[in-house]
């Protein structure tokens, strides 16, 4: 018999009204990097929350078998005791605590009334060596970026003797390189026996990483893939997680491209928190009628500060250059002001910075245009539902009404939302800041959908992405952008993944 | 009405029921006196500046759980303002008036500016200007009390509504025709809400909650007129705090700007990068404070008559109290000026029938404490259990 280091067996597990896991059955072998796969809702989460002991022994039926023997977690330090560690998609880390403290946050070196700050900072310094971080354990956590954040909570798990990592999509906001390193160091681990569990929608790091593919669906185990030869394909895993065959993952499109309807000439941006550091660096860009212009970069290639510096002055001081739209040139010094000349930019960040959570779908789906549903000030709550019911249908939102709470949706469906809200404000532009991200195979597929209608009405869109295949399979046009500037451009159909990764690569030398 | 809609009936009704029932056991253990025709009056003057203040803190609360502690002395400077003007100088008294709403809305603006452009916390900016306000109120008074006002000036505030219809001996009947018109317009209303939505597929109301609420705001509401229509008829005060109400609860609910207040507190970068002029929804929700609390003071010093440096103490707390109690959330974003107004209503009987029964004044604390803590308890379970 194989060596297991972990056995749930028929787990049951339900939410009123809903059974999240549905007789899900998952085996671990020790030293196996075992990928989990599904799509949003799927149950994925509630799965790995059982594990941890988020959902204490007893509020589930079945049995965790780690070890070899029957565990009864009643918390998360239970499983951590055991080597358990879960490393959760929305990072847990204190932002102005320094990189040390958090490492041993909760898990003080020293007494419990003197804390040993040396050896704190000895200890985290060796952490972060093995995470292959190099900065010091003093930086403040809101000092440094997603990429080293997802490190340090790495280093962070390390910390704690782990057995059985648990990675909740660790990529998430990673660029491409970023990725890379973060999925070799898992490799390594493996090399030190130990055992991962990695939660992923990015399908081509998992038959990258993976030794074993678990798909689960509707809160099923459907199957488990063996990959220790990584010859399983991307569409393989596809078919799996949705049940259906899904031959492209892009849709076609048939677009007349217009006249050129938005410029940027010399678009020059100051990152406000270092004056001197030029976060865009004179960047010329054009757009036209019916166009979808991809820009690819590594994060903090200021892809997301160029659109929001466009989009009303939003980020950065010290702006210059033109913008110019529809052949006029344009100021734009407030959101508003960009909103009114049918500008809009869609957040890489929906939680935070693009919806109302605690508010329903019908409110977020107008706010950003409330007069095309006001007359004097007044709302026309009979307007405003027309509106949210019609986006609901066409944008095809499952959810039980326009009054449900956006946050009780899955990210697929509020992400939806939040296009719709934007594509309610009639632009003729939309800066879309990675329009799929956190957003399961099904729900991209529709969003790629929207947005081919939106350039047939004769709409411009600007894309960024860290998924380059998404930027390949939808663009007429793609832009690359390091250090602020854009170093190049390429067609769509001239354009791989491999001359893209090799002009940003030559660029940074 | 089937299990789940009961259950959900009883959360969505759950401060009004329990406010139902505190009268209940008030008028049971003080053998029916808090439901005296005279009592009900002094009810509702008595807590006219609460509902005032009350509405004007939802507001700031709505923006992001942000209180304004200043309002108690902005009440005492401005009634301060007053004495000094209408009393000692002699000014006409409506005048004098309108400087104290102006003085109350640049105080307000003032504020209002410090936190929505300097960026200073609203805690700390109106913990400033509840100590500056308080000095200057004392300066302004040098410690006295100025008394009496003009009667002409104390009638705006006091009288009751003239009663032309006339009515038997003891019953006002224009008092009991105004509240009867009152619940017929309130029940046409609600139905042609509910008319109104009976053909789309979204629905807020049901025929049971709309028939159920008009027969309960029916058989308050006529109580409430027929036991004041036999005291002394329709107190102006009562009148002008239904004109406030309604047009808040308009604002709140029907506006664009209402629904930015509602924005901002839900999520403050999602609001701005909708386009949405954050700093001047801070700005406007502490300058009308500001208004509201001018509009107090002069409630404040027309009941008691004078203008005291001591006056409006505590004020701000029994304000962010009633918010809290009407259902608003600490962090922002929901709570109703109704529910606002319900929750101040609920204090103000608390404080009443327990007066009535001769509880000494530190226990009333006490309970007061209690009650407030236990009422957000139960909300923050409940809405616990709900995710």
């Amino acid at each position: 018999m194989a060596d297991n280091i972990l056995e749930m067996k028929n787990i049951i597990k339900t939410f009123p009204g809903v059974r999240a896991l549905d007789d899900v059955n998952f085996t671990v072998k020790r030293g196996e990097i075992h990928a989990v796969c599904g799509e949003n809702g799927a149950g994925k989460s509630t799965l790995m929350n059982v594990l941890s002991g988020v959902y204490p022994y007893g509020d589930y039926s079945g049995d965790i078998v780690y070890n070899g023997e029957v565990c009864q977690f009643n918390g998360i330090n239970d499983s951590e005791e055991k080597g358990i560690v879960i490393v959760h998609q929305e990072l847990a880390l204190v932002p102005n605590l320094s990189v040390g403290e958090n490492i041993f946050l909760g898990n003080e070196v020293g007494s419990k009334h003197n804390i040993d700050w040396d050896a704190t900072h000895e200890k985290a310094k060796e952490l972060l060596n093995t995470v292959g971080l190099d900065v010091s354990p003093h930086t403040l956590i809101e000092d440094i970026g997603m990429g080293m954040r997802q490190l340090v909570e790495i280093a962070k798990a390390l910390s704690k003797d782990v057995k059985l990592l648990i990675l909740d999509e660790p990529t998430s906001s990673l660029n491409e390189k970023e990725s890379k390193e973060l999925l070799d160091l898992i490799l390594e681990f493996q090399r030190q026996g130990i055992s991962s569990i990695i939660i992923s929608h990015k399908l081509n790091e998992i038959s990258y990483v993976a030794d074993a593919i678990t798909i689960i669906r509707d809160g099923k185990s459907i199957e488990t893939i063996p990959n220790q030869d990584r010859t399983v394909d991307e569409d393989r895993i596809v078919r799996g997680m949705v049940g259906r065959e899904m031959t492209d993952r892009y849709p076609d499109r048939d677009v007349e491209i217009g006249e050129t309807i938005f410029e940027l000439k010399n678009w020059t941006v100051h990152d406000p928190n270092h004056t001197e550091r030029k976060a865009v660096n004179n960047v010329d860009l054009t757009l036209r009628s019916g166009e979808i212009v991809g820009i690819a970069g590594l994060v903090g290639a200021g892809r997301t500060e160029l659109a929001m510096s466009v989009f009303g002055r939003s980020y950065g001081e010290n702006i210059s250059g033109q913008i110019i739209k529809d052949g006029q040139e344009v100021e734009l010094k407030t959101i508003r002001e960009a909103i009114d000349n049918k500008i809009a930019y869609l957040t890489e960040d929906r939680k935070e910075n693009g919806l109302i959570l605690s508010e329903s779908i019908r409110i977020n789906t107008t706010l950003a245009k409330m007069d095309k549903v006001s007359k004097n000030q007044t709302i026309d709550f009979e307007a405003e539902k027309a509106v949210a019911e019609q986006f609901r249908k066409s944008m095809n939102v499952v959810s039980t009404s326009i009054e449900q709470q956006i946050g009780n949706l899955s990210g697929g469906n509020q992400q939806k939302i939040l296009l719709g809200k934007w594509v309610f404000t009639d632009p003729d532009v939309l800066f879309l800041d990675e329009p799929t991200r956190g957003v399961d195979v099904g729900a991209k597929y529709e969003i790629y959908t929207i947005i081919n209608d939106l350039v047939a009405e004769g709409k411009g869109v600007i894309m960024i992405s860290s998924e380059l295949p998404e930027l390949l399979g939808m663009c007429d046009r793609i832009y690359i952008m390091n250090e602020g500037r854009f170093i190049g451009e390429m067609d769509g159909t001239e354009a791989t993944q491999e001359n893209i990764m090799s002009m940003i690569v030559t660029d940074a030398n | 009405m089937n299990k789940t809609s009961v259950s959900q009936f009883i959360k969505k009704y759950t401060l009004m029921i329990a406010l139902g029932a505190v009268v209940l056991i008030f008028a049971i253990l003080t053998e029916g006196s808090i439901l005296n025709p005279q009592n009900i009056n002094n009810l509702i003057s008595q807590n006219a500046y609460v509902i005032i203040l009350a509405v004007g803190m939802l507001m700031t609360i709505l923006t992001g759980g942000n209180v304004d502690l200043s309002v108690g002395s902005v009440v005492a400077m401005i009634g301060a303002v007053t004495g000094t003007l209408m009393v000692t100088n002699g000014m006409n008294i409506y005048l004098t008036m309108a400087i104290s709403l102006g003085l109350g809305v640049l105080v307000g603006a003032i504020q209002g500016f410090i936190i929505a452009y300097i960026k200073v916390p609203p805690f700390i900016a109106t913990l400033g200007g509840m100590m500056i306000w308080r000095g200057v109120a004392l300066i302004i008074l040098d410690g006295f009390t100025i008394s009496p006002y003009p009667d002409q000036y104390l009638n705006i505030f006091n009288s009751y509504f003239p009663n032309f219809l006339g009515g038997p001996e003891g019953l006002d009947l224009t008092c009991l025709v105004i509240g009867i018109i009152g619940v017929a317009v309130f029940a046409v209303l609600r139905y042609r809400t509910y008319a109104k939505e009976k053909n789309q597929t979204v629905k807020t109301t049901t025929l049971g909650g709309t028939i159920g609420s008009i027969v309960v705001v029916a058989a308050v509401g006529l109580y409430v007129t027929y036991k004041l229509a036999s005291y002394r008829g329709l107190p102006m005060i009562l009148i002008y705090l239904f004109i406030i109400i309604a047009i808040y609860h308009y604002y709140t609910a029907k506006t664009v700007s209402g629904r930015y207040l509602y924005a901002v507190g839900g999520n403050e970068k999602a609001a701005k990068l909708s386009g949405i002029d954050t700093e001047k929804v801070y700005f406007k929700a502490y300058t009308n404070m500001g208004f509201l609390s001018g509009l107090a003071a002069l409630v404040v010093v027309a009941r008691f008559n004078a203008a005291s440096p001591t006056a409006g103490t505590g004020y701000e707390m029994d304000a962010i109290a009633s918010v809290f109690l009407g259902g608003a959330s600490a962090y922002g974003g929901t709570g109703t000026v109704i529910g606002a107004v319900i929750g101040a209503l609920f204090m103000g009987v608390l404080n009443n029938g327990m007066s009535i029964m001769g509880i000494d004044a530190n226990w009333q604390r006490v309970v007061k404490g209690v009650v407030l803590l236990a009422a957000v308890i139960f909300d923050v379970i409940s809405k616990r259990k709900k995710s």
